[in-house]
């Protein structure tokens, strides 16, 4: 795959088969974006992992952190990479070793790493790069249209509701 | 519609609005409440610590609003925009976002009047000191640069000289100066002319004019192009410094391509406070439905008259560069090749007295301070809205004592021209 040019329809069959994503990078500091992606996705019924050595064995919002990937009990649908570019190469290793292997290795805005993610499809892995998932489900479900942004999606269909008006769920 | 890009017609009535997720209403309601509830105290710090989308306070955000907000970041192709009251108030935020006492910024001298007012004269109460440059000598925003510019600014089409700028030229030094290009695009409308396509970091608009198209309805809006590297040095601290008011949270860190919109809502919008009411947003988004539609007959109604007058004994000059006489013609045809606007000028025999008299003549159009509406609309710059320039400013401006200032409007144009005719030689 041509990295940087994901359809809307990839990126929204991901965000809607992934129930499990563990967070490498993830921050406790409330106003890192790692946070905020973390939070974010938990609203969002993902059961979220958050791994970051510096945290291990704390919690960051009510769940464990842990030191690696392969400390995350049971299987991980999807890794969110929120590292240097430079770190993504271990992260992928990492995650080849996990059983059952990830479905999806996603990294952050600014984090790209072309070697990693051709290694990662090779081994059966989908890979979106350079984009943030809460960015991205806001996007597809028109939340993000509340604060102004460019969706870049239009639909005549009423957006499917979740837990209420402020939680609307994805487009179907 | 997966993947398929929208035309712009598809765009001005669907983007931003979905049928509303609480009752299925097709048109976009008019959330007209000043406050939103709270799930509980987690989803209110979320909402305060901008880790949630939602709404707050109507200050901040209002679903209504944000349709429109999102429908004109869709028209631009900018990445985010934020609603305001005005024109003037849209400006106004911009520089506060980018401005520090004692900073500089570059604009054109072709500028609407109330521009040049609000830059030259109320700016200086917060040490934000303007620095004029001449859109026909390109040179001369680069000579006006200095270390302490943090901007540049310029019309798309120039009100009310009918002048288009060479906005991808004056980007190309905003770019080597490593300073944002914003782009007053309200005399062109998107529909017209896309300036982030030309290079512009920033676009704003009055609403009141075309966007909304009836003369009914205030509004400004503030698009981010999402194209400025914000954190590349420490001249915009709003973007690339910690937040005191968000526990030290960086924006353009956190919101990346769309940080800007963001800074302007959270911090400019939320503190200045000139907020959209949620039924003005409304009436300009139902406006914005036909703005192709009615862009296109403006700009036939204005380039027959402009045509028309041209010939006429009366008249001096016209200057409307939708006309091949007019020094901005190939300018508009790279800039706004669909049509030159609504807005042009011409001069009239005999000066400032037969101005004066000419506009007392019309009985069709409407003699009042405002372009871009359903109405054609006339005006003596002169000793109006120009009038508290200086002779050179006005002169400089357009507005010079022979100066006529028409907005043409969508009414049959032979009307339009048999108006204008009887009142140049009643």
């Amino acid at each position: 795959m041509f990295h940087d040019q994901y359809s809307d329809a990839t990126i929204r069959a991901i965000l809607d088969e992934v129930k499990t994503i563990a967070i490498v990078g993830a921050s406790a500091n409330p106003v890192r974006p790692s946070f905020f992606v973390l939070k974010y996705l938990i609203d969002k019924g993902y059961t979220v992992f958050p791994v970051n050595p510096g945290q291990a064995g704390k919690e960051i919002l009510g769940r464990p952190c842990f030191a690696s990937l392969g400390e995350v009990p049971g299987p991980v649908d999807m890794v969110d990479i929120f590292r240097a570019s430079e770190a993504v190469p271990a992260i992928v290793e990492e995650a080849l070793g996990l059983a059952p292997l990830p479905k999806v290795i996603w990294t952050q805005l600014g984090v790209v790493h072309e070697a990693a993610a051709m290694r990662a499809e090779e081994a059966g892995m989908q890979v979106i790069m350079n984009r943030c998932p809460k960015i991205e489900y806001g996007r597809l479900s028109g939340e993000i249209g509340w604060t102004g942004v460019n969706s870049r999606t239009i639909s005549s269909k009423r957006p499917a509701m979740r837990g209420g008006f402020q939680h609307r769920g994805l487009r179907k | 519609m997966t993947d398929r890009t929208p035309g712009f017609s598809t765009l001005s009535i669907h983007a931003g609005a979905q049928p509303d997720p609480a009752t299925g209403a097709r048109a976009t309601p008019i959330y007209q409440t000043t406050s939103y509830v709270f799930d509980d105290a987690d989803h209110a710090a979320s909402l305060f610590g901008l880790q949630a989308f939602g709404n707050i306070y109507t200050r901040i955000t209002n679903p209504t609003t944000a349709v429109l907000e999102e429908r004109v970041a869709a028209l631009e192709g900018g990445t985010a925009a934020l609603a305001v009251a005005s024109g003037h108030a849209a400006q106004l935020m911009v520089f506060h976002g980018l401005m520090q006492p004692g900073d500089e910024f570059v604009a054109s001298t072709k500028l609407y009047g109330g521009s040049i007012n609000q830059f030259g004269h109320s700016f200086e109460n917060f040490g934000w000191n303007v620095k004029w440059a001449d859109p026909d000598d390109i040179s001369s925003f680069e000579k006006a640069l200095s270390p302490k510019t943090k901007a540049i600014f310029i019309e798309s089409i120039a009100n009310p000289g009918g002048i288009v700028t060479d906005i991808a030229a004056i980007a190309a030094i905003a770019r080597k100066a490593r300073v944002p290009l914003i782009v007053d695009n309200t005399l062109a409308s998107p529909y017209l002319c896309r300036p982030i396509e030309h290079g512009a970091d920033i676009v704003v608009h009055s609403l009141t004019k075309f966007m909304g198209g009836h003369g009914n309805s205030m509004g400004g809006v503030i698009v981010d192009g999402g194209s400025f590297d914000w954190s590349a040095d420490d001249r915009y601290p709003m973007l690339s410094k910690p937040r005191p008011e968000y526990n030290g949270m960086v924006l353009h860190e956190t919101f990346g391509n769309f940080a800007f919109a963001i800074a302007m809502r959270a911090l400019s919008l939320r503190d200045l406070g000139p907020v959209l009411s949620p039924f003005n947003s409304f009436m300009i988004l139902t406006g914005i439905e036909t703005l192709p539609l009615r862009m296109q007959r403006h700009c036939d109604n204005a380039l027959a008259v402009a045509s028309w007058l041209e010939k006429h004994p009366q008249v001096s000059w016209v200057s409307y560069a939708g006309l091949e006489s007019s020094p901005s013609h190939e300018l508009m045809k790279k800039y706004a090749p669909k049509g030159a606007g609504a807005v042009l000028t011409f001069g009239i025999k005999d000066g400032y007295d037969a101005g004066v008299k000419f506009v007392s003549n019309l009985q069709l159009l409407s003699h009042l301070a405002n372009i871009g509406d359903t109405r054609s609309l006339v005006i003596h710059p002169a000793s109006t809205t120009h009038r508290q320039l200086s002779d050179e400013q006005k002169v400089a401006a357009g507005a010079g004592p022979e100066v006529v200032r028409l907005s043409i409007g969508l009414e049959d144009v032979d009307d339009i021209i048999a108006d204008i005719d009887q009142a140049l030689t009643a």
